[in-house]
């Protein structure tokens, strides 16, 4: 089975890779220990592992939030840049909705188009349509105090989306929400990543969450971080509600928890 | 039917908050002219509450003016120290080296009594501005503090969606760390305004024992030299009124800016 709809992952140029990647925290904490890790253009790869095995770190490295001690980060040709221009490319959704309670919605959205030098009035129609885009085309004039946890996250997914980036970074974006709201956002997020051809990189410690959403899984272990397997994840996108109830679904679940579980064996003495 | 009843209970309980303070300032009126009359206590020792009051409408033309000058130096003094106290803040947030250079001495500035430094001040300035100087000095620190700490309580994710934006620091500054701060700047203009009135009290004392003046301080030191004392009295309570009136706008005006988003502004319903 391909990837109905979606550029086939193997063959497209890397967006950016960790090359041999080697992060020491001040605390002499490894929280990365010569990780070798790729994205490709309209992937969607899950970073799967415990609490502490530096799938969070890997994302800032990928953001250029902290620098690597070891090793490189490089990016492919397409979005050879950095700094400002590497920042259109990038949209980053934190765990929190990390959104400013004195902005209303439309003002928390603008900012990433407003810190590039956008008046209001160019930036609107695109915010406008960023909050369509997950459905809270309504509650622009809301603030985020007013909103509810889910409707929160997708502001922060809208601030994320309206630069138009090529690579979105997810960093357990559903962690804290129940688990009905979490479904109804993943179903979400999966409409967005088709209908945009977004890339995506996604941290989770959820197996059932990454196999519904990936194409790809990279399973993590900790002290020191590693990637100790991967997973194609080969059922075709669209992905909706039946897919979670399917077999197929089931089988890749226990393929993916037990590659966890023996990437954790392997880890103890 | 629940929320009816909390929805009165609510309205019950606001209602009696605005009441209640005037009750037992009521009771304590009564108990206090009970008191002088019983004792038949000299106005001269302890004036009761309808002299003071008859007094306040008689000499209101002296004390209005008199409330107007300390009232004025009061708000000039918070003002200056307002925009003093969160520029000098956002200059130590721009670089540690200035901070670590200058901020022993806002403290120094703070912990030395102003009485004692009023004196001083007098000597050196004219004394409008020697008083409106004692009036900032003691306003000025609590904005410096609290601006200090407000502009280091930024969102540190927030910070990162700045730096992943590449914002520049005068961005950063306008959308975020200002912002994140004026909870905290609020709260210190609210601390900031009745020190500011107390520091022009205590110049304006100093300032009358030098034998100029025209505050509600000076009044009232002048009012206990004459022995007038039911006017030393109401002279007091426009001061205590002052200050109450102070407090109230700079809530009012806290609640109005932070109504729509900060927590402390949020009625919570239960």
């Amino acid at each position: 089975m391909s990837a109905a709809g979606q550029t086939a992952p193997d063959t497209a140029a890397p967006i950016v890779a960790l090359r041999s990647v080697t992060k020491v925290f001040a605390n002499a904490t490894v929280a990365l220990d010569a990780v070798d890790f790729e994205v490709r253009a309209g992937e969607f790869v899950s970073l799967l592992g415990p609490s502490g095995c530096g799938k969070s770190t890997a994302l800032r490295l990928l953001a250029g939030l902290i620098d690597p001690t070891r090793g490189a980060v490089v990016w492919g040709s397409a979005t050879n840049g950095r700094d400002r221009r590497r920042a259109q490319t990038l949209g980053f959704v934190f765990q929190e909705p990390t959104l400013m309670p004195w902005a209303d919605v439309f003002d928390n959205v603008y900012l990433p188009l407003r810190l590039q030098g956008l008046s209001k009035a160019a930036a609107a129609p695109r915010v406008h349509s960023a909050l369509e885009g997950v459905g809270l085309a309504e509650a622009a004039g809301a603030y985020p105090r007013e909103l509810s946890g889910g409707m929160r996250m997708r502001v922060s997914i809208a601030r994320a989306l309206v630069t138009e980036p090529t690579l979105l970074l997810m960093d357990e974006p559903f962690a804290a929400l129940d688990e009905m709201t979490r479904f109804r956002l993943n179903g979400d997020l999966l409409r967005l990543y088709r209908t945009l051809r977004k890339t995506v990189v996604f941290v989770t410690h959820s197996v059932f969450e990454s196999v519904y959403l990936s194409s790809r899984i990279v399973i993590m272990t900790s002290s020191p971080g590693r990637i100790a397997s991967q997973l194609s994840i080969e059922a075709p996108y669209p992905r909706d509600e039946r897919f979670r109830t399917s077999a197929e679904y089931a089988a890749y679940c226990r393929r993916t928890s037990e590659a966890l579980a023996s990437a954790m064996g392997a880890e103890r003495p | 039917m629940n929320e009816v009843r909390a929805r009165l209970r609510d309205r019950r309980n606001a209602a009696l908050r605005i009441v209640l303070p005037f009750v037992s300032a009521a009771v304590a009126a009564l108990a206090w002219h009970l008191v002088v009359a019983f004792w038949q206590i000299p106005p001269y020792v302890l004036p009761g509450p309808g002299l003071v009051l008859s007094t306040l409408i008689s000499d209101w033309a002296v004390l209005s003016a008199a409330l107007l000058t300390t009232l004025v130096t009061t708000i000039e003094g918070l003002v200056l120290a307002a925009v003093g106290g969160i520029l000098l803040a956002i200059l130590f947030h721009q670089s540690r080296l200035i901070e670590y250079s200058l901020y022993p001495y806002a403290v120094i500035l703070q912990v030395t009594p102003v009485v004692a430094i009023a004196p001083l001040l007098l000597i050196w300035l004219p004394q409008a501005a020697a008083v409106l100087a004692c009036a900032w000095i003691v306003a000025f620190f609590p904005m410096l503090a609290n601006t200090t700490l407000g502009l280091r309580s930024a969102d540190h994710n927030l910070l990162d969606l700045f730096a992943l934006y590449g914002a520049s620091r005068l961005q950063r500054l306008m959308h975020l760390t200002l912002p994140s701060a004026l909870p905290y700047m609020l709260t210190g203009l609210r601390i900031a305004g009745g020190l500011s009135l107390i520091g022009a009290v205590v110049a304006e004392i100093a300032a009358g024992s030098a034998g100029a003046g025209s505050g509600l301080a000076y009044r009232i030191v002048e009012s206990s030299y004459r022995l007038n004392i039911p006017r030393m009295f109401a002279a007091l309570t426009l001061l205590a009124m002052a200050g109450v009136g102070i407090y109230f706008a700079l809530s009012l005006a806290s609640y109005l800016v932070l109504r729509r988003w900060h927590e402390s502004a949020i009625l919570r319903e239960r």
